[in-house]
């Protein structure tokens, strides 16, 4: 390995890990003004320790340790031992058609609320902010960014009353002379889809007004004299240059709304029936009402490696931006 | 040409403000629900004027049982929790922007990729390890869980804020025999101020809001934060009284807003977090 010569240089270099050894025993060889306190150790590891700690000990252990029991039968209570069952966890979710309902609604969920709503909102919310006059910018920022800033449970209050039978929108409808329906109940989904589009739209929104301010007036201005008309400009000038921020975007929105709980759990409890029970809800219940860990931990390890997947594409498409 | 081009200019700035006030009185409706709402003495579901206003659906609620305990437990949580993840990323960003490594690079892109896990996925197992060790209904346990979930994406912000702090300065306390400790402490936290607000405000938002992981980790009512406690409110006695839900809900939700509002004046309007979250 490459690491050998400089590893006779360096005394404190016991080659436990191949990585630090070199970088150890550096400082000998280029003494530089910062290390004169000599410990390379000391400085660069010491400060990493306690947040080191607490991510290995609280986020680490128990990514693994979820990797474990979604194997095993582990149940709430009145068990004495848990049993290693392979696969079985897996194969009874994929046969499973309350599990596969929450699939499908985490999927309609995701689509409408994060890639349709917040994300086209949002994008909206932006173009029209960079024309619009200060007051009213001001005054729709102040108000979409507060539906952000408030807790996940008021929000899902707020909505609540927004949709109920007896609520807010149903009286616009009547006042408009539009049939009224029950929200809450004939299509939860789409509700809840809609509180997630009130409540998350601001931080697209904020990703939107950064990336366009970023755009060179000559480039959009030049296109607006040769005649190019509103829609086509942003289809052939702006989309492309803020595609990236289009792409993180998307990402970081899509990961937080799979792990949407208490705005849904406030709202229907995933009712009525299944009809809102996306994948943490339905983890949820395995879990705790039907008391079977095993089995809601290998659907949690599924949620993780969804998301898991988004995180490395969003990764990537940072790393082409950085 | 010029002329048309202002014209239509205003114009299009006319159409910008109505599509605006469009989305802003829709957004709007909710909130202002909850404002009317706790004032009326008959709040109902919808938004209507109310019938004479009152403090007393905030007399109702403002007592230790209702709102004083939770509250309390949701700053001692978030505090804690809080402190914890502000000092942890100042400490943990110092050498990662300081000192060149090799393990630079993959610490970084590990805490990057940690910083979109969804930490709702975990909790189940994360409920069966602590009930193995005993940190289940415990507020210690649920602080530390509070910290290392919010950790990446603090330690991930305190890392490009402290970039932004000049190496020179702090070259000139080392020369004076300053240690690393020192100068981290004296000339670079100083000088990131913004930054150091913007990681304790996010990241105190983050848990004041959080429902899910003290509503695993928690069990004994007397330790419920308000993000719980106010749940509980709601299943018992908000479905008949909605005044005082909405009384409660602006309570708890007055500290966040007020933080918001702090930081996004100081750091000149509400963008810098989304440009940071960029990265």
């Amino acid at each position: 390995m490459t690491t050998a010569p400089r590893q006779a240089a360096g005394p404190d270099a016991t080659k436990s890990a191949p990585g630090p050894a070199p970088r150890r025993s550096a400082p000998q060889r280029h003494p530089r003004t910062r290390n004169r306190h000599g410990n390379r150790i000391l400085t660069h590891l010491l400060p990493l320790s306690p947040a080191l700690t607490l991510l290995l000990l609280f986020l680490a252990v128990p990514i693994g340790y979820c990797a474990y029991i979604a194997f095993t039968d582990l149940q709430l209570t009145g068990q004495a031992h848990s049993s290693f069952v392979g696969f079985a966890n897996f194969r009874t979710a994929f046969k499973d058609s309350e599990f596969l309902n929450a699939v499908w609604l985490t999927l309609v969920f995701t689509v409408l609320s994060s890639l349709i709503g917040q994300n086209t909102l949002g994008l909206a919310l932006a173009t029209l902010m960079q024309r619009a006059s200060k007051p009213v910018r001001t005054l729709t920022g102040a108000i979409v960014i507060t539906a952000w800033v408030l807790p996940e449970v008021v929000a899902g209050f707020l909505l609540y009353a927004f949709f109920r039978r007896e609520g807010t929108l149903n009286a616009i409808l009547d006042w408009l002379h539009l049939p009224s329906q029950n929200w809450l109940f004939t299509l939860p989904i789409l509700a809840v889809s809609f509180a997630n589009v009130w409540r998350g739209t601001a931080f697209s929104m904020l990703v939107y007004s950064a990336a366009l301010n970023e755009i060179p007036k000559e480039i959009t201005e030049a296109a607006e004299v040769d005649g190019a008309g509103g829609w086509r400009r942003m289809w052939h000038i702006t989309l492309p240059m803020i595609r990236r921020s289009i792409g993180t975007n998307l990402m970081l929105n899509t990961l937080q709304t799979l792990s949407v709980f208490g705005l849904i759990w406030v709202m229907t409890r995933g009712g009525p029936g299944n009809k809102s029970q996306t994948l943490p809800l339905y983890m949820y219940e395995q879990a705790f009402q039907n008391s079977m860990i095993g089995y809601a931990t290998a659907v949690a390890l599924l949620l993780l490696l969804v998301g898991s997947v988004f995180s490395v594409i969003y990764m990537r498409l940072l790393r082409t931006e950085v | 040409m010029a002329l048309t081009l202002s014209s239509r200019r205003r114009s299009r700035r006319l159409a910008a403000d109505a599509g605006l006030l469009v989305v802003a009185a829709t957004f709007a409706l909710p909130l202002l629900w909850v404002i009317l709402s706790s004032l009326d003495p008959h709040a109902n579901l919808k938004v209507k004027t109310p019938d004479g206003l009152t403090l007393d659906n905030f007399h109702a609620i403002l007592n230790s049982d209702i709102t004083f305990t939770p509250l309390l437990n949701s700053l001692i949580l978030c505090g804690f929790g809080t402190l914890l993840t502000v000092v942890c990323s100042a400490l943990a960003a110092y050498p990662l922007s300081r000192f060149r490594s090799r393990l630079n690079r993959p610490f970084l892109l590990t805490i990057l990729f940690a910083t979109s896990l969804p930490i709702t996925a975990i909790m189940v197992p994360v409920y069966a390890l602590f009930v193995q060790v005993n940190l289940i209904d415990t507020m210690q346990g649920t602080i530390f869980f509070f910290a290392a979930s919010q950790l990446p994406f603090a330690i991930w912000l305190m890392k490009n804020f402290m970039d932004g702090v000049p190496k020179e300065l702090e070259e000139a306390a080392w020369t004076d025999g300053a240690s690393s400790f020192q100068s981290l402490v004296r000339i670079v936290l100083p000088l990131m101020g913004p930054g150091v607000a913007v990681v304790t405000v996010f990241s105190f938002v983050m848990m004041w809001g959080n429902f899910f992981v003290p509503f695993m980790l928690l069990l004994t009512p007397d330790q419920m934060p308000a993000s719980v406690s106010i749940n509980e409110f709601f299943g018992n006695r908000g479905m008949v009284a909605y005044g005082q839900l909405a009384a409660f809900s602006v309570v708890y939700s007055t500290p966040v807003i007020l933080l918001y509002v702090l930081v996004a004046r100081r750091l000149g309007g509400g963008f810098a977090l989304g440009g940071a979250v960029k990265g």
